[in-house]
């Protein structure tokens, strides 16, 4: 019966809502989670990375980006392109080979998996016997050469992967040249590198992982030469002349071997160990590359002297008397070196080096003096320092854009000037339709600005707060690298930098007003500051103020951190936004509400406490208001605390853990130290999922009291200019909602513009609404006479927005975790309702409105709200009606910090962390959607296949087109956060039991 | 001591006068009473509003039997169903008190104190092996006190037996309200939650359902023991069905049915304080306020769509709104908390 009546079945809408609404996720920002190969292609300048889940991401020019993923989500080892084609091979952790392929596919390439491999042995043999150690694609395109652990090399033809048995070097032919004396069985044991010859592709070397290297000439099936090492080999380097080679040990050595047609069994010609006498780590990888001038570039990872630097992430890059070893923040996963592609050319005259580490892609310039970093226009690390908050503005005017992009310009001068090295394939994808700010806010007390306009998340601007406060470590303090010592030259490269000085300088709340340029940010520790774009230096007192919001509530206790210590006298800030207001809450609890309005120059902030407002022209506190109920003092005395600090320490704990174990995971082969760390998390996994197994899962059904804790947690803040007290008068008031589901306004009077110095900011309570289900109330809106929600401050005044229609009756919504209703004003009383809870059983988590264009016409738009439930789906609701639209599944509702995370656009795009260090990018819209599309250019065709992109910031963007190329990119999402989500069942225990503790 | 004597049928007057006439013929002017009678089922129920004083005369048969108590030492337990299989209990508990002794029970306020606290409803439209119970939730004093899990339950399907995931009621907290009426108990497997099903959902979306519908929940459980089940065979029962606590007794239970959209609409009124006054119910936005029509289109439909049941008519709405000043405690202006201290506004 139900089923007949449910509403929304009228065809037109139907049809509307199909113009309206469509969900797409479209594009990852960031750096991807768990990187463990590195790939790159010369003739492509594409490079690849391949991740712990089974993903596989090609980067090349700006905007020019391909994703695909292993069905098995497992472990990428490594990644070859192959020579000359637009095709690349890859091993995963489970001995399968995989071909893909960059394909045109309506007028863009794609990337697609074409075929797989898993090498069999003979019946009975050992998995060592086919277990893949290293690959080689042969120039040639039909063949690749696979080492392995028995020390056999098949062959194998491409594409179909047809095993050539009666090409495979087995250790019994090798050894029938080597003198007995010297070589045994044992000594082909494990084939560690294979290199084709630089100039003669009928020759391959082998090293074998006992240090044994053969050159084997393919057309005779014969070795040809041998080279006995003395040490366990690690990797192998031609010259680009082929006269000579490389070879990089255990110990920390590298050996340079000649190779000519009179000696057979040379001697090397030098043996190094640069970082020696005492012992050192192996070098893992070797690079050497000759220049006009004569002198090579050597550049190598490790090495370092094993027990001052053993734990350091470096790789060294020597040329004549300069060396520097790069000093990196977390593991190095591969790096290669950018260099001349052409093959007539004489000398390698490297460019670039490009490293992957595990947290961050660092490139530095190898042309210019002091090797100076490469900004890269993508793959940023998100999670420098955990990302604690984020706020998306769209459709910046183009005066702040330039602004705020001169003030970051001036902060990235130690940058490299040199074009991005790797700039394959062509970005056709169309300009952004609007300039997009997204700021994240980070645990160590910055902002960072990002163009979110296209397909490249690209650092605008970094602000920080910490100059503001006294802090135990001292910013300048930070800056002095040269205090390490001079040998080795180690110098830090990179930006991760997780460790937090003080957890209370974290950013919790972000509000930029786009017209007047006014930024208000607020953390951890109540503090609320006040910003002003301003395009000088300048040094200057920041005025302080502090907000008790306790008022007159007697004997309360705050047992949690200290409000941070204010620096005295005037603090010199650099260009851009430059605080001018602090205002700190007392007690210093987490600010968890923010609003600004630029028009009025007010801000508003809420703590669990209460609430705010503070007038940031005449830098006066107007009011507090204090949000605790009566009943809920003895339990914030007391207990509470307690409660909060066990869920916090828990969290904390966790989030720990994570970390821990993203660290930890090496390859395998790497440090003993390591795989302990690795099995002590897998028991701690094993022994946390028993214990949730054995808990009977139950949940309590309890109804919310007066008396929970947490009620007076102030969730939303909203300022509006409407009929609050009677019909006939609009004014400025502010709105509150608390987490007990009660609703404060306040009517302000502002004095006009003219008298603004002059006469105070008053305001006065008018109403407060208690919703009775008493759920957290997460938005506010007014509504006017036209049913449209208010514009924003200053948006009329730049014509940016209709004026609010002021005749008609406005209507206010509130948005609880588990309700939507509409109330009439002045006069309070209730009109519509949607009850999202006791129908669906799922919770609010993120609300907002968001406009929606007709993909058909261009001339019909509507504003809806779009929801996001604790479910993880999103749903779109219309206005003023709030009728269900549509409901799409878009988080795993066990990906807490993904939900947690998200944040919409005004034009119903959104953005969730799907690991610390990447945001999903998703689309509601038919109208506006930022996906990649770009072509790579097939070989056939590839005499200038250089043609890229210049503009490094104008990145992709696209209006809807019908075809099967989008439904693929959503289902690769889709797959992508499948694969994550392996990881992350620990977290998912955790946060449900926090969940269920209700 | 016993009187007879005659009133009209037709015109029975007010409760106040009858309760007058009754002191009158008994000669007790100033000391309270408790009047009970016997319906047709032998059930003694109370008299002591105009209603069920009418019902009671309407139903006489020809002869009202009225039993009369001294407040003091009254039986209260004695009033309730199935009294006419112990009536002979009730008759010699109301004629000798010493009977007590035996099996003391508690004292519990006056009849018309009473507030629902849980009934079985629809038990005509249910099938015979699901019961559907609604809990009643005032204010804090007493915890609806139960806790479910997840588990799995058979379902006949065109497939033959198949095992689906279900929702069970996994434990009843001693002394709170789901224990207390007997309705509910461990095991029992929940199907709907205020008219939504379940199935396909997760234990943390059903807890979410029930939470949000705390404060008038109904479930519709299989109970784990089917043995206790409703036999449907007296249609004619009227008030005093089968159902152990009903306490509406004027309604069908069709009606009642209908009653939950009407109730669930009124018992959920926000509060709203005015410029720091006195804290009021918000009313609906009606042009008129006597009007039923005058909930919009919009929300009858949704409403309907909500509880699954046709929009109501003008009829039961009315009904609804009557009960509503049942569901509702006296104001009492020593109370410190908000939502406590509406004063009532109905349509």
């Amino acid at each position: 019966m139900r089923r007949f009546l449910r509403p929304g079945h009228d065809p037109v809408r139907e049809r509307l809502k199909r113009d309206l609404f469509q969900f797409n996720k479209t594009v990852e920002h960031g750096f991807p989670h768990q990187p463990s190969a590195l790939g790159y292609s010369p003739f492509l300048r594409l490079m690849a990375i391949g991740t712990r889940s089974g993903a596989i991401k090609l980067y090349g020019a700006p905007g020019v980006e391909f994703m695909g993923l292993h069905e098995e989500n497992n472990t990428v080892m490594q990644i070859h392109f192959l020579p000359d084609q637009c095709q690349l091979v890859t091993l995963l952790d489970d001995n399968s080979l995989h071909l893909w392929s960059l394909k045109q596919h309506g007028g863009a390439s794609e990337l697609r998996e074409e075929h797989r491999f898993t090498l069999k042995g003979p019946p009975g043999s050992p998995p060592s016997a086919t277990q893949v150690t290293a690959v080689l694609p042969h120039s040639s395109r039909e063949v690749l050469y696979l080492g392995t652990e028995s020390g056999n090399i098949f062959v194998v033809e491409l594409p179909s992967f047809r095993v050539l048995e009666d090409r495979t070097i087995s250790p019994e032919a090798v050894l029938q040249r080597i003198p007995e004396d010297n070589c045994n069985r044992r000594s082909c044991e494990l084939v560690e590198a294979l290199r084709e010859h630089p100039k003669n592709p009928d020759q391959i070397l082998i090293g074998y992982s006992r240090g044994l290297i053969v050159l084997w000439d393919l057309q005779n099936n014969k070795a040809t030469h041998h080279f006995l090492g003395s040490q366990q080999l690690e990797n192998l380097y031609w010259q680009r002349d082929g006269s000579k080679f490389i070879s990089c040990h255990y110990d920390g050595s590298y050996s340079q071997w000649p190779v000519s047609s009179d000696n057979r069994q040379p001697e090397p010609l030098e043996n190094t160990v640069p970082y020696g006498p005492f012992p050192c780590k192996a070098i893992s990888k070797i690079y050497w590359q000759t220049t006009k001038n004569g002198l090579p570039y050597i550049i190598f990872q490790g090495g370092m002297p094993r027990a001052s630097y053993g734990d350091r992430h470096s790789i060294s890059v020597i040329h004549g008397s300069q060396q520097t070893a790069f000093d990196f923040t977390s593991r190095v996963i591969d790096f290669f070196i950018i260099f001349s592609s052409d093959p007539a050319a004489e000398f390698d005259d490297p460019s670039a080096l490009v490293v992957l580490a595990e947290e961050e892609l660092v490139v530095i310039d190898l042309k210019s003096a002091g090797w100076p970093a490469v900004h890269p226009p993508y793959l940023a690390s998100l999670h420098c320092s955990a990302i604690t908050c984020s706020h998306h503005v769209s459709n910046i005017p183009l005066k702040l854009w330039e602004r705020i992009i001169s003030a970051g310009s001036k902060q990235n001068i130690h940058y490299s000037s040199m074009p991005w090295p790797i700039d394959g394939g062509t970005n056709i994808a169309p300009d952004p339709p609007q300039r997009d700010l997204l700021l994240t806010g980070h645990e160590d007390g910055t902002v960072r600005f990002w163009d979110a306009s296209g397909v490249c998340l690209h650092l605008l601007y970094k602000l920080s707060t910490v100059r503001v406060f006294l802090t135990d470590a001292d910013p300048n303090d930070n800056m002095n690298t040269l205090g390490e010592d001079e040998w080795p030259p180690l110098r830090k490269v990179g930006t991760f930098d997780p460790y937090s000085d003080d957890p209370r300088l974290g950013i919790q709340k972000i509000y930029l007003c786009k017209y007047s340029g006014y930024l208000a940010v607020a953390g951890t520790a109540g503090q609320v500051l006040v910003m002003e774009l301003n395009d000088e230096d300048a040094e200057h007192v920041v005025d302080h103020a502090e907000a008790d919001l306790l008022q007159d509530q007697e004997g309360y206790r705050w047992k949690g951190h200290e409000k941070l210590k204010t620096r005295e006298g005037p603090v010199r800030f650099e260009a851009g936004f430059q605080p001018f207001v602090l205002v700190q809450c007392q007690p210093p609890a987490v600010v968890t509400s923010l609003a600004l309005h630029s028009e009025w120059k007010l801000v508003a902030f809420g703590t669990s406490h209460g609430f705010g407002l503070f007038d940031h022209q005449q830098k006066r506190l107007v009011f507090v208001k204090c949000t605790l109920h009566p009943s809920d003092q003895l339990a914030l005395e007391g207990p509470l605390s307690r409660v909060k600090s066990l869920k916090k320490s828990l969290r904390q704990s966790f989030r720990r853990i994570r970390r821990s174990r993203v660290s930890s995971r090496k390859r395998r082969g790497g440090g003993g130290n390591a795989s302990e760390v690795q099995e002590a998390n897998a028991k701690f996994d094993q022994d946390a999922l028993q214990e949730m197994e054995l808990a009977p899962v139950q949940r309590k059904i309890e109804a919310r009291s007066a008396e929970d804790s947490f009620t007076g947690f102030v969730r939303t803040l909203y300022f509006a200019d409407t009929f609050l007290r009677d019909s006939s008068r609009h004014c400025p008031s502010l709105w509150a909602g608390t987490n007990g589901g009660t609703v404060y306004a306040f009517c302000l009077r502002v004095p006009p513009a003219e008298r603004r110095m002059d006469e105070p900011v008053r305001a006065e309570q008018a109403k407060e609404i208690q919703l009775m289900h008493r759920a957290p109330v997460v938005g506010i809106l007014v509504l006017d006479g036209r049913s449209t929600p208010l514009p924003e401050p200053l948006e009329v005044a730049h014509d940016l927005s209709k004026s609010p229609d002021m005749q008609g009756s406005h209507q206010l919504l509130v948005v609880s975790e588990e309700q939507f209703k509409v109330f009439t004003l002045p006069k309070v009383s209730s009109k519509l309702k949607l009850k999202l809870t006791a129908l669906e059983g799922c919770r609010v988590r993120k609300v907002t409105v968001a406009n929606f264009g007709s993909c058909k016409t261009d001339d019909y738009s509507e504003n809806d709200l779009a929801v996001l439930t604790n479910l993880g789906d999103i749903q779109i609701i219309s206005l003023p009606f709030l009728k269900l639209q549509i409901r799409y599944p878009c988080i795993r509702k066990e990906d807490v910090s993904g939900i947690a995370s998200c944040v919409f656009t005004k034009y119903g795009q959104g953005f969730y962390l799907i690991s610390p260090s990447e945001f999903e990018r998703f689309s509601l819209s038919t109208k506006w959607l930022v996906e990649p599309r770009c072509i790579v250019d097939m070989p056939e065709v590839t005499s200038n296949n250089h043609v890229h992109n210049k503009s490094g910031t104008e990145n992709a963007a696209r209006k809807s087109s019908p075809g099967d190329y989008g439904e693929d990119e959503r289902k690769s999402g889709r797959l992508m956060e499948h694969a994550l989500l392996n990881d992350e069942k620990v977290l998912k225990e955790i946060q449900s039991t926090l969940e269920g503790g209700r | 001591e016993f009187r007879r004597f005659s009133l009209e049928r037709s015109k029975p007057g007010k409760f106040e006068e009858f309760y007058g006439l009754l002191q009158h013929v008994h000669k007790i002017p100033n000391v309270d009473v408790l009047v009970g009678y016997t319906d047709i089922h032998g059930d003694l129920l109370p008299i002591n509003n105009d209603d069920n004083y009418h019902k009671a005369v309407s139903t006489a048969n020809p002869l009202l039997r009225i039993f009369i108590q001294r407040k003091e030492d009254a039986d209260y337990s004695a009033f309730g169903t199935d009294t006419m299989t112990r009536k002979k209990n009730v008759l010699s508990n109301v004629l000798r008190p010493d009977n007590h002794k035996k099996k003391p029970h508690i004292v519990i306020s006056m009849p018309q104190d009473f507030r629902p606290v849980s009934s079985i409803i629809d038990v005509d439209i249910l099938p015979e092996t699901h019961r559907r119970v609604r809990l009643y939730k005032y204010g804090t004093d007493k915890p609806l006190g139960f806790y479910i899990r997840d588990g799995s339950s058979v379902r006949v399907t065109p497939h033959g037996l198949e095992k689906v995931p279900g929702i069970f009621i996994s434990r009843l907290v001693p002394g709170g309200l789901a224990q207390s009426t007997g309705l509910l108990a461990v095991n029992d497997e929940v199907l709907e939650v205020n008219g939504i099903e379940v199935s396909g959902k997760s234990l943390d979306q059903v807890t979410d359902m029930m939470i949000a519908n705390s404060r008038n929940l109904i479930i519709t459980v299989r109970p784990a023991n089917q043995r206790n089940n409703v036999v449907r065979n007296s249609r004619t029962s009227g008030s005093s069905g089968q159902s152990t606590e009903s306490s509406l007794p004027s309604s069908t239970p069709n009606m009642l049915g209908s009653l939950l959209q009407g109730e669930e609409e009124s018992d959920e009124e926000d509060i709203i304080i005015e410029d720091s006054g006195e804290p009021q119910q918000i009313p609906k936005a009606a042009p008129t306020s006597e009007s039923i029509e005058s909930l919009s289109q919009i929300e009858l439909l949704h409403e309907s769509a909500q509880n699954g049941f046709l929009p109501s008519s003008e009829m039961n709405l009315n009904h609804s709104t009557g009960s509503i000043s049942m569901e509702y405690e006296v104001p009492d202006p020593g109370r410190k908390s908000l939502e406590e201290d509406g004063t009532i506004i109905t349509l």
